[in-house]
């Protein structure tokens, strides 16, 4: 037969892996001792945790007077703080689920530290409603049970309602795909631990696993059902988030655009997220190999997509308000760019729409202190946007003799910063103890990019 | 009763899938195969039924959410009225959303929890491997012994003719 000329396209993988190879190299660094360097990053967000329950607990025992809040501003930084999290946490389900519908396999390198990040993000956006209630012991009267005050329903037609449904849904559901994804993983520990207690506490967790492809059959089946549910969950999740705003009647909230585009906005702030994971990752991690130049590449590419419809539904906004003839959406808006915060518009504006600008250029996305720094503004900025939205709407709403403006607390920012805390730990926890990369999804991509055997073939 | 094995061990998914067909297609019946990642064709190799997980988890799903349809109907309606803004009683446009995450949520518990049923995987439970390694870098191919055509010598031979890594025999008490 005639040499055939086969253009293949890159490998996913770099390093010419073996699969035994794959495995050793994620699990290898899970069973050496952590670095220094570890240490000291566990030990500075501990810190902030620390910082942070002291706040809360400090916030519980006083009250809510503690919070800047006041009669004209009544929903600020918690409410922020809740928009900035669950957003952070929709990329990993992005990745997970859509990219996995839509057969992307380079996802493999991500996909278990963009999950982990998810729910490690809900975790902390789930912190922020339940202290924000100012009664946090009556949390669970947001769940229908049947109980002495009548029974009393919760009411549900309340996007607040329809808010806690969502959000505990997306937790569950993001827990569980991500446990399924891990399994085959858990069942590789087990079987090359040399600790005692590893081997137990992985072969707890690993169910049995024995790589049956009875098991296997169905676990992909599992996977792909998991997919395709989590794939309107997340979509949802962030409309009702954003219908938290837009079913009330003030101006800048009660607008049709809102559900598209918080979706978008956070989709764009965790795919900003999941860079700035996984950069410091694969560096700590020596995962060089696995995450490469061409998943930061990709990633980018999706950062500045999203960052386009962030600056269509900026610009879409701007211009209803001004084509509406309501003066009170007109006032608003300007109010935004040019009132007493127009340094937080712009900052949003900045971040969010002009700096992402500098991805189009293939040597930015190739230089990865460029690509760091761009996302830690993305979500600087994608954080004041959600500040700008809930608090300019509502320091100046109808009536001027109600305007105040509003400030945080000492105890706001430490409660913020509490959750920073919690956020990195536990991805600092998980780093050490889960392999960061799907070992079993990874080990089915390494042959892309390889010429075929020739003596397998019967 | 005691059955008689054969396990092939493969390195790599092509020799694997290449001895499935072989295997089939001689006639063995192969018990299981085990392997450290999913591969693409290895339950049509293999003649697997296709699963039928999706037609329940459907079901599940829509049981969720016409429970949850009736539940927010009978709280908001029946139970106790509550006059909220003048709107309806019964405000089913406002009990979409709810009745799709818990949707959700029912098809995913369905999902996740008929499949550790159906592959009987609990917490705790004791993995019983083949061989060693196919969590890791290997992949097995089980064989039984049916009847007495069966001719140890020559699945040994078409094993390694494929590549087989090693070939085992076990004798085993109760099904793998």
């Amino acid at each position: 037969m005639a040499e055939a000329v086969v253009a293949l396209r890159p490998p996913l993988i770099e390093g010419n892996k073996s699969i035994a190879q794959v495995t050793h190299d994620v699990c290898a660094p899970m069973e050496a001792r952590p670095t220094p360097l570890w240490w000291a990053a566990l030990l500075a967000s501990f810190s902030l945790l620390v910082l942070g329950a002291a706040a809360i607990g400090y916030q519980i025992t006083v009250g809510v007077g503690t919070w800047g809040l006041n009669r004209t501003v009544g929903w600020a930084f918690d409410i922020t703080n809740f928009v900035f999290w669950i957003g952070i946490g929709h990329a990993g389900t992005l990745i997970s689920a859509i990219l996995f519908l839509f057969r992307q396999r380079w996802r493999t390198s991500v996909n278990r530290a963009a999950e982990a990040m998810t729910i490690f993000a809900v975790m902390c956006a789930g912190i922020f409603p339940v202290i924000h209630t100012g009664r946090p012991w009556f949390a669970y009267w947001m769940f229908p049970y049947p109980n002495t005050r009548g029974s009393l329903w919760v009411n549900f037609r309340s996007p607040l309602v329809w808010d806690f449904f969502a959000i505990s849904t997306y937790l569950t559901v993001s827990a569980m795909f991500w446990f399924i994804g891990l399994l085959p993983d858990l069942a590789t520990i087990r079987d090359r631990a040399t600790a005692r207690w590893r081997r137990k506490l992985a072969g707890f967790l690993s169910l049995g696993w024995n790589g049956s492809y009875r098991a296997w059959q169905r676990y992909e089946v599992v996977y792909l059902m998991l997919a395709g549910l989590g794939t309107p969950l997340v979509i949802s999740v962030h409309t009702i988030v954003s219908w938290d705003f837009a079913t009330a009647v003030l101006p800048g909230w009660h607008a049709t655009i809102f559900p598209p585009y918080f979706v978008a906005g956070a989709i764009f702030s965790g795919m900003a997220m999941v860079l700035t994971l996984m950069i410091i990752a694969r560096k700590l991690m020596r995962l060089e190999e696995y995450i490469t130049l061409r998943h930061i590449d990709r990633m980018c590419k999706l950062v500045i997509a999203t960052s386009g419809i962030v600056g269509l539904a900026y610009g879409t906004e701007f211009f209803t308000a001004l084509y509406s003839g309501s003066s009170y959406e007109q006032f608003v808006f300007l109010n935004r760019a040019l009132g007493p915060l127009f340094w937080g518009y712009w900052t949003m504006v900045g971040c969010n729409v002009f700096v992402p600008q500098l991805l189009w250029f293939r040597r930015v996305r190739a230089y990865i202190p460029a690509v760091f720094v761009m996302c830690l503004l993305v979500n600087v900025g994608m954080w004041f946007e959600r500040f700008i939205i809930i608090v300019t709407s509502l320091s100046r709403d109808f009536i001027p003799a109600n305007w105040f403006h509003y400030a945080p607390t000492r105890i706001e920012v430490a409660t913020l910063m509490g959750t920073f805390g919690l956020f990195f730990t536990l991805f600092l926890l998980f780093c050490r103890f889960v392999p960061v990369i799907a070992v079993a999804e990874v080990k089915g991509v390494l042959k892309y990019g390889k010429p075929r055997s020739e003596a397998t073939h019967e | 009763m005691s059955k008689r094995l054969f396990i092939g061990v493969f390195e790599n998914e092509d020799d694997t899938l290449a001895a499935i067909k072989v295997s089939r297609r001689q006639g063995f019946k192969i018990v299981d195969v085990h392997a450290p990642y999913a591969i693409h064709g290895v339950e049509e190799a293999m003649g697997l039924s296709p699963s039928r997980l999706p037609w329940f988890v459907f079901a599940v799903g829509l049981l969720g959410a016409i429970l949850k349809v009736w539940f927010e109907f009978w709280t908001t309606a029946v139970d106790w009225p509550v006059n909220v803004g003048g709107k309806p009683f019964n405000s089913l446009p406002a009990f979409v959303p709810v009745t799709f995450e818990v949707m959700v949520l029912f098809a995913a518990l369905g999902a996740v929890l008929s499949f550790f049923i159906v592959c009987r995987l609990f917490p705790g439970k004791r993995a019983k491997l083949p061989v060693a390694g196919v969590t890791d870098h290997r992949f097995a191919v089980v064989l039984e012994q049916t009847d007495s055509t069966f001719e140890p010598a020559e699945v040994e031979r078409l094993f390694e003719k494929l590549h087989a890594v090693h070939v085992e025999e076990q004798i085993t008490g109760e099904a793998m």
